[in-house]
């Protein structure tokens, strides 16, 4: 690039470098293929490393006393350079005259999936590498298989190592001819593959001499000259609205990023999931109004109308999107705590954020092998194709059609933490074909005529607390105010409605959420409902809370500690549980998270049943 | 970064204040046009010092770089954070500056102590980030993340965004000290015995605290000069800032700490 001199040089720079483009391009390879070699070969020969990294390179090959580790150059953190392996994924930035690059480099080994995932989530292009000795291994399947679920369009083969098999054609068509059938089985259009070798530099920058049959691009100028993905306009007309802009009365704009498509001023827009038509009546942005704006462009729209309008909402044109609130998906998980179907999370699809759950994990994929495997729960890293179903209508398109609109990252209700992310496969339009029914006697009347406030009173603890007996005098007594109640127990319910449900996690999960619904069910029925379980995941209980409404839901912990619950073993559950009788028990070899802000906390060491059962008497009728 | 949050929110100002850590040893001319800016666009400054490190007398001279920097900034950081209960803060930092940096989310994660935990950080796909916080909790976002030092320099052309006049070189009072050209911006830079400050042409590429932001020689006195000079550039941009080299891993420490 050459240095501008004056103002009209610079006019004619800033053309120049906006005209650039850039190429987000992902590597996938292990350690032993030479990846880190082959992007410090890539930077270093297009003289693209600046003094002090290169000194800093030579200081360290000199302590280590071998080649020049490229490595060094991508891996940024204490730990990583200490132990000479990427944890996460590193940026590189660069450019050359003809593009601008973003490099995202990740560690190819199982353990790292995620992080794979997270870095081909933004990549145009991926390199996938192979070592020439080897050809291609389970992990090259991996690769690609995440490069053609994350949807990179562009992939290159690299088979890296040329030098070390003399450079022979055959090896090479061998490798390019098993990976072109392992492609078109995953569905990838777009590739190439090109013979290189890192360590001597033959076709990274310039094509090599000692390959003469080869007659494809270098690395890099097929890097440089590789079509972009021009943001299609030809795709339909989306735009997430982020936020309403509202800095007068008369200012209503609808800000956000265009996700495809263009729009121009007075085409007709519709507004999801509520189905409001409107018309563009302006194109607001600080550099003056526009008549015309495109895909990745970031807007305030003004409509002709007024119209109800939040952050979520979705404005369209063209070809409808998918509104629903069940969906087939792909989901990747990437916590340490396994996913748990019917547990409920946030889940963040473009600028909406919704409670929903994973209803069913059709398959677990082995990325090694393409296997489907039977699932029960997602561990870290894993991969799977589920029915997911939130608690509202969302606004989508499946991924394949568009990323910004068909990708979702799962958040944890407790923690906040990012756990999982995935790709909307279709939608299934169950709550569609599943209407509800208009009932005229409803939840208000119905306790009107009982002249009581429904709610559900929930006893968790342990097993042997003292939540059943506790719940049994609370009913006695409401019974004898005249009050409608019924008791939900644990174990009675075992016996019938969950029966099938063992104790492992999701089953207890699941256990949970039946009760929930049953709860909620007999409040609509006007019903001051007494639940007593020991149900241990404050994850479940916040989850029975937001079913119902916020003041119907009274948790009460019966705080009886492990020890004197094991000595009382009413049931003699503990004496088997510790003798290995019994798996997964509450307080033995499963864990118990106590409530953090109940309504009611009851001390069971220090009163007797009837004082207990009256401080809940007390709290309901000061409730009714 | 300031620029950009006036387009998002245009024609609303943009809906939170300015926060300016200082220390006392910032760069008189920066001083100046932070004041200047936040009035003629309106803007809310809040500006907060570390009082107590003020009263001990912290500086960078006794009490050597590390230290001063923890003190004076990132203690002083933490303070102005936890007055105020801001549960969000941006900055300008991108990947490109420094090693660490190239590994931090857009969205970054603190804990209530403002600490930042770069082995346990939350994975960031697509352009979907997760703001979400517990009380105490903070997010420290970087929208310039994936700029790199030459887009910053050709975004401030094309959008004309006038800036820090220390960016241009002109001839200033320097004094050489380890290789590096330290500004003596005013009466309190210590002189070692046979130190006599000279006039040398220099620019600065990055402004940090003045007795630890070495100057660039240069003769680049316009934006075209500039853009030329750092297309030209062989040496990465913050070589000049003392604070990321005065320990091994020195900006990945720092950030734990709390550090912008």
């Amino acid at each position: 690039m050459t240095a501008p001199s004056s103002e009209q040089s610079l006019d004619s720079l800033l053309a120049r470098h906006q005209a650039l483009g850039l190429l987000r391009v992902f590597t996938c390879g292990s350690v032993d293929d030479g990846k880190s070699t082959l992007i410090g070969r890539l930077l270093y020969d297009a003289k693209l490393l600046l003094d002090d990294q290169l000194s800093s390179l030579e200081k360290d090959r000199r302590t280590a006393g071998g080649d020049i580790d490229y490595s060094l150059l991508v891996d940024g953190l204490a730990a990583e350079r200490e132990q000479g392996i990427t944890i996460d994924v590193a940026y590189r930035f660069f450019a050359t005259a003809r593009r601008k690059f973003i490099l995202a480099d990740t560690p190819g080994h199982e353990q790292y999936t995620r992080n794979m995932v997270t870095g081909a989530s933004t990549a145009d292009l991926a390199i996938v590498l192979v070592d020439a000795r080897k050809g291609i291994l389970p992990q090259t399947r991996r690769h690609s298989t995440i490069v053609s679920l994350l949807g990179v369009r562009q992939v290159v083969l690299a088979v890296n190592k040329m030098d070390l098999i003399g450079y022979q054609e055959t090896i090479f068509d061998t490798i390019a001819r098993e990976f072109a059938g392992l492609a078109a089985r995953l569905g990838l259009a777009q590739v190439i593959a090109i013979p290189v070798s890192a360590g001597k530099g033959d076709n990274v920058i310039e094509g090599s001499e000692r390959m003469p049959w080869y007659r494809g691009p270098a690395l890099l100028p097929f890097l440089e000259t590789v079509e972009l993905d021009k943001g299609d306009t030809a795709k339909p007309f989306r735009l997430p609205v982020q936020w309403v802009n509202r800095p007068d009365p008369d200012f209503r704009g609808l800000c956000g990023t265009i996700a495809s498509g263009d729009i121009q001023l007075g085409d007709p827009i519709i507004v999801l999931p509520g189905g409001q038509n409107s018309r563009v009546e302006a194109i607001v942005t600080f550099d003056g109004n526009l008549d015309r704006a495109e895909t990745g462009q970031a807007v305030t729209l003004l409509l002709e109308d007024d119209i109800d309008i939040g952050r979520g909402d979705v404005l369209v044109a063209g070809e409808m999107p998918m509104v629903s609130d069940q969906f087939t998906a792909h989901l990747v998980w990437m916590s340490a705590e396994p996913m748990i179907p019917e547990r409920s999370y946030l889940f963040r699809i473009g600028t909406t954020v919704t409670p929903g759950q994973v209803t069913a994990l059709k398959y677990q994929i082995n990325v090694d092998t393409g296997e489907h495997l039977a699932a029960r729960t997602l561990d870290l890293n894993g991969i799977a194709y589920c029915n997911l179903a939130f608690d509202r209508p969302v606004v989508v398109d499946a991924y394949a059609a568009c990323r910004e609109m068909g990708s979702f990252i799962v958040i944890d209700r407790l923690t906040n933490g990012t756990v999982g992310a995935g790709m909307i496969d279709h939608g299934l339009r169950r709550a569609d074909n599943l209407p509800w029914q208009h009932l005229d006697v409803g939840k208000s009347s119905r306790a009107s005529q009982k002249r009581q406030k429904p709610c559900v009173v929930w006893f968790t603890g342990l097993s042997g607390s003292g939540k059943s007996t506790i719940a049994n005098a609370v009913e006695k007594r409401l019974h004898a105010l005249g009050r409608h109640t019924y008791l939900l127990d644990g174990d009675n319910l075992r016996h019938g409605l969950n029966r099938d449900l063992g104790f492992t996690v999701a089953d207890r999960v699941e256990n949970i959420r039946r009760v929930g619904e049953v709860a909620k069910l007999m409040i609509n029925a006007g019903l001051i409902v007494l639940v007593s379980f020991i149900s241990p995941f404050r994850r479940e209980r916040t989850m029975v809370r937001e079913m119902v409404e916020a003041d119907e839901f009274i948790e009460i912990f019966v705080d009886t500690p492990l020890a004197i619950c094991e000595q009382r073993d009413p049931k003699g559950l503990y004496r088997k549980a510790r003798q290995g009788d019994l798996k997964n028990f509450t307080g033995v070899d499963s864990p118990y998270e106590a409530p953090e802000n109940p309504e009611l906390v009851l001390d069971t060491l220090t009163r007797g049943v009837d004082e207990l059962a009256d401080q809940v008497i007390g709290m309901l009728e000061r409730r009714q | 970064m300031l620029h950009l949050a006036r387009k998002a929110f245009y024609p609303a100002p943009p809906p939170f204040p300015l926060l300016h850590i200082d220390t006392t040893w910032k760069f008189r001319e920066m001083i100046a046009f932070r004041d200047q800016t936040a009035k003629a666009l309106g803007m809310d400054l809040l500006v907060h010092v570390n009082e107590a490190g003020l009263r001990q007398g912290i500086n960078p001279f006794s009490h050597g770089s590390a230290a001063y920097t923890d003190v004076m900034k990132t203690q002083g950081l933490k303070q102005a954070l936890d007055r105020y209960g801001f549960d969000v803060a941006f900055g300008g930092a991108r990947r490109d500056e420094e090693r660490s940096r190239a590994k931090e989310r857009v969205f970054s994660f603190r804990s209530p102590a403002h600490r930042w935990d770069p082995k346990n950080q939350r994975p960031e796909l697509w352009s979907l980030y997760n703001g979400r916080v517990n009380k105490g909790e903070s997010i420290r976002v970087f929208p310039l993340s994936n700029w790199t030092e030459l887009d910053v320099w050709l975004y401030i052309a094309l959008a004309k965004i006038p800036v820090v006049p220390l960016y241009f070189a002109a001839e200033r009072l320097v004094v050489e000290r380890d290789g590096t050209l330290i500004m003596v911006d005013d009466h309190r830079l210590p002189l070692a015995p046979g130190e006599t400050p000279q006039l040398r042409s220099v620019r600065f590429r990055t402004l940090g605290c003045y007795p630890l932001t070495g100057a660039v020689e240069s003769c680049a006195a316009t934006l075209p000069q500039v853009i030329a000079e750092i297309l030209a550039s062989r040496t990465s941009e913050r070589l000049g800032r003392v604070i990321d080299h005065d320990q091994a891993a020195s900006m990945e420490i720092k950030k734990q700490e709390g550090y912008f």
